[in-house]
């Protein structure tokens, strides 16, 4: 089990700049998500953790060596391959002991070694079987026993449940999540699923065209959003951006548009210009004596709650509220904001403007 | 119901598909079962008119095609012993005895050696040079490739004359070693070829996967990726056989002796005192057997689907 810590990490595919200096620090023992849309680089940063890439530049610390030019087999990592990669040449019982052979292991242990494994996750009436005919889950676990059995330094997941249907997904992130409580290894895991990151991780890394936008734990990340992108990225539906012009300044504890004010958390920084106001779905109120309205596009009904489009003067926003309010297409609502998790940003450069309640998360990463 | 639809054939059809089926069966074949069955007729037999369905099968021919026999006068006949085996009797009978094997069996066994030898040359190299140019970025790639498919783009008899004097000068006429390197030259565009294609379709995962789990690069390569191309490289290896098993134009121009491959002796089996061809349909007859076991062999590895569902797609 180790920390890994990841410096100034850089990777050019030729002219191509895959990741641009990526720097974040996993700790012993951590759920470690690397979240971000396709090709923003994240699988590349696995994969140079992994040794399965060489970085250009930069280094990767695995409890405490250097390791960035180092060969995968020379690094003691597991890696679960989206698609399995099972060999499928061999057995159950030949692929979850294929990593041990190659240490020299005598073949009673690794009997020993590979019935423990299976009884862990419960396969053991498959061992004999060849991998070609098994279902997605018990694939999933063949691949999740050959990377467990040999007791790794940490585990590499490049998008292990990608494979498996919805309904199924569910499942197998509970078990691996059970898995990785019961084990307490270090995992970094890359998926785009930003519901899966906030579930499964304990801390997440939001990436973009080869940045880290974000590094923190998944309520923080919700909450304190760094940048425009990651606010939009998180969250179903995403959070709201009410576009305007104007000026905000250090000690300000309200804003105005549109001839309305609002309160905000207090700033801690001057701007001016294009400016969005970002607002979580269920922070949004619908309160008839505001005098700040929007009208009722589309309703969705989803049980105990209810998405409210609205179209404001500012942009379309949506509310999460309760599913007994009543909101019909058509109807002019008034629109107020819960004050303490407003977030500003400034929309040239996409970056959330400091605030006394986003401080705490935005300085430290 | 729509043009595309697929239904039981009805039992009419299934009739008129298996009457085809033999028919086209029949036809091909036709020429193999009339080489085997010549093999076992008599010379006379074998030039009669019309020709003989049924016939007194005789191993006169295999007995022509192995040995070298000479004629005796009656008076010699009488003093010499009685013949001790089966097939001094079929000699005696025509009044000849065995003078000594003939040279069919070494030919044969050139063949062997140089076909089998050039078919683990190319294949060797060719799975070698396909993993290479399928996994790594090798400078002007396109253009090597290409470069090694035009080497396919004329006939390579055209060469002959060059490669001819060449072989001359280089003391590679009429060698095993000659015609081995001669084989594997013209396979190997072929072999690099069908083999990178199947190369590309085995995913760089299972690699990587071995990578990890602490095999080194090349272990990596024999332990996962060759079992995984074993289906490529058998019918691959069945190409290159059957073409450096065939091969005649070469093989009549580079080798005369030493090194001369069954091909071009067959045929002058034929004129060493009238026309035998119950001899030469025997030589034709053993020089299929090879291929023919070698080809069944390695059917299974044929069948796809070996790896089939261990990598969801």
């Amino acid at each position: 089990m180790a920390q890994i810590i990841i410096k100034n990490l850089r990777k050019d595919f030729g002219d191509f700049t895959a990741v641009k200096s990526s720097s974040f620090t996993i700790e012993d023992g951590e759920f470690f998500m690397l979240l971000g849309p396709s090709g923003c680089g994240k699988t590349t940063t696995l994969r140079m953790i992994a040794g399965l890439e060489m970085p250009t530049a930069g280094e990767v610390f695995i409890d405490g060596e250097e390791v960035s030019q180092k060969r995968a087999s020379e690094r003691d990592i597991a890696f679960v391959f989206q698609m399995f990669a099972l060999y499928p040449h061999l057995n159950v019982q030949q692929n979850i002991s294929y990593p041990l052979k190659s240490q020299g292991m005598p073949k009673a242990q690794i009997k020993v070694k590979v019935a423990e494994v299976a009884k862990i996750l419960g396969i053991e009436h498959i061992l004999n079987k060849p991998v070609g005919g098994l279902s997605g889950g018990d694939r999933q676990r063949v691949a999740l026993g050959r990377a467990i059995v040999r007791e790794p330094k940490a585990f590499m997941m490049d998008e292990p449940l990608g494979a498996l249907d919805a309904e199924f997904r569910e499942h197998m992130s509970q078990e691996l999540r059970t898995l990785h409580d019961q084990m307490g290894a270090t995992t970094v895991y890359v998926t785009h699923d930003q519901l899966e990151a906030m579930q499964m991780g304990d801390k997440i890394v939001v990436m973009n065209h080869g940045s880290v936008e974000q590094f923190g734990v998944p309520q923080d990340i919700y909450d304190w959003p760094a940048t425009m992108f990651v606010a939009n990225f998180i969250g179903s539906p995403s959070m709201n951006f009410l576009h305007f012009e104007g000026t905000v300044a250090t000690g300000d504890t309200s804003i105005s548009f549109d001839g309305q004010s609002f309160d905000i958390p207090a700033q801690l920084s001057t701007a001016s210009g294009k400016l969005v106001m970002g607002v979580r779905p269920e922070h949004v109120v619908l309160q008839d004596d505001s005098a700040y309205r929007g009208e009722v596009t589309a309703t969705e009904y989803l049980g105990t709650t209810q998405i409210v489009t609205l179209d404001t003067p500012n942009g379309i926003l949506k509310a999460r509220t309760p599913a007994t309010q009543v909101a019909n297409v058509g109807d002019t609502i008034g629109l107020d904001f819960n004050p303490r998790t407003i977030t500003l940003f400034d929309e040239t450069t996409g970056e959330a403007l400091l605030s006394k309640a986003n401080k705490g998360v935005l300085d430290h990463g | 119901m729509s043009g595309f639809s697929v239904t039981e054939p009805s039992k009419r059809q299934k009739w008129i598909a298996g009457i085809l089926v033999i028919t086209y069966a029949v036809v091909t074949l036709m020429p193999l079962l009339w080489i085997i069955a010549t093999g076992f007729k008599s010379p006379e037999d074998s030039i009669s008119y019309p020709p003989k369905v049924i016939f007194q099968p005789t191993l006169e021919g295999y007995v022509n095609l192995f040995t070298t026999q000479t004629r005796i006068t009656p008076n010699m006949k009488d003093t010499l012993a009685e013949p001790d085996s089966w097939y001094e009797q079929i000699v005696r009978d025509k009044n000849m005895v065995i003078a000594g094997p003939s040279r069919y069996g070494q030919r044969f066994l050139n063949s062997v050696i140089i076909g089998f030898g050039s078919t683990f040359l190319s294949i060797f190299l060719g799975t070698l040079a396909a993993y290479a140019f399928s996994r790594f970025k090798v400078p002007i790639k396109d253009d090597l490739l290409f470069f090694i498919l035009s080497t396919r783009m004329m006939p390579p008899i055209a060469v002959a004359i060059p490669i001819f004097l060449m072989y001359r000068q280089l003391g590679l006429s009429d060698t095993h070693l000659g015609m081995i390197l001669l084989y594997t030259a013209v396979n190997l565009s072929l072999s690099v070829w069908l083999l990178k294609g199947f190369i590309d379709e085995i995913p760089l995962e299972y690699e990587e996967a071995a990578l990890i789990d602490g095999y080194t690069r090349f272990q990596a390569f024999y332990k996962v990726v060759l079992p995984q191309a074993a289906t490529g490289i058998a019918s691959t290896a069945i190409f290159c056989l059957i073409f450096a098993w065939n091969e005649y134009a070469f093989a009549v121009l580079l080798t005369s002796g030493e090194a001369q491959t069954a091909p071009p002796f067959i045929p002058t089996i034929i004129g060493v005192g009238g026309q035998d061809w119950p001899a030469v349909a025997a030589g034709a007859t053993i020089f299929l057997i090879p291929v023919m076991i070698f080809t069944i062999f390695l059917r299974k590895h044929l069948l796809r689907g070996i790896t089939f569902g261990a990598v969801r797609k």
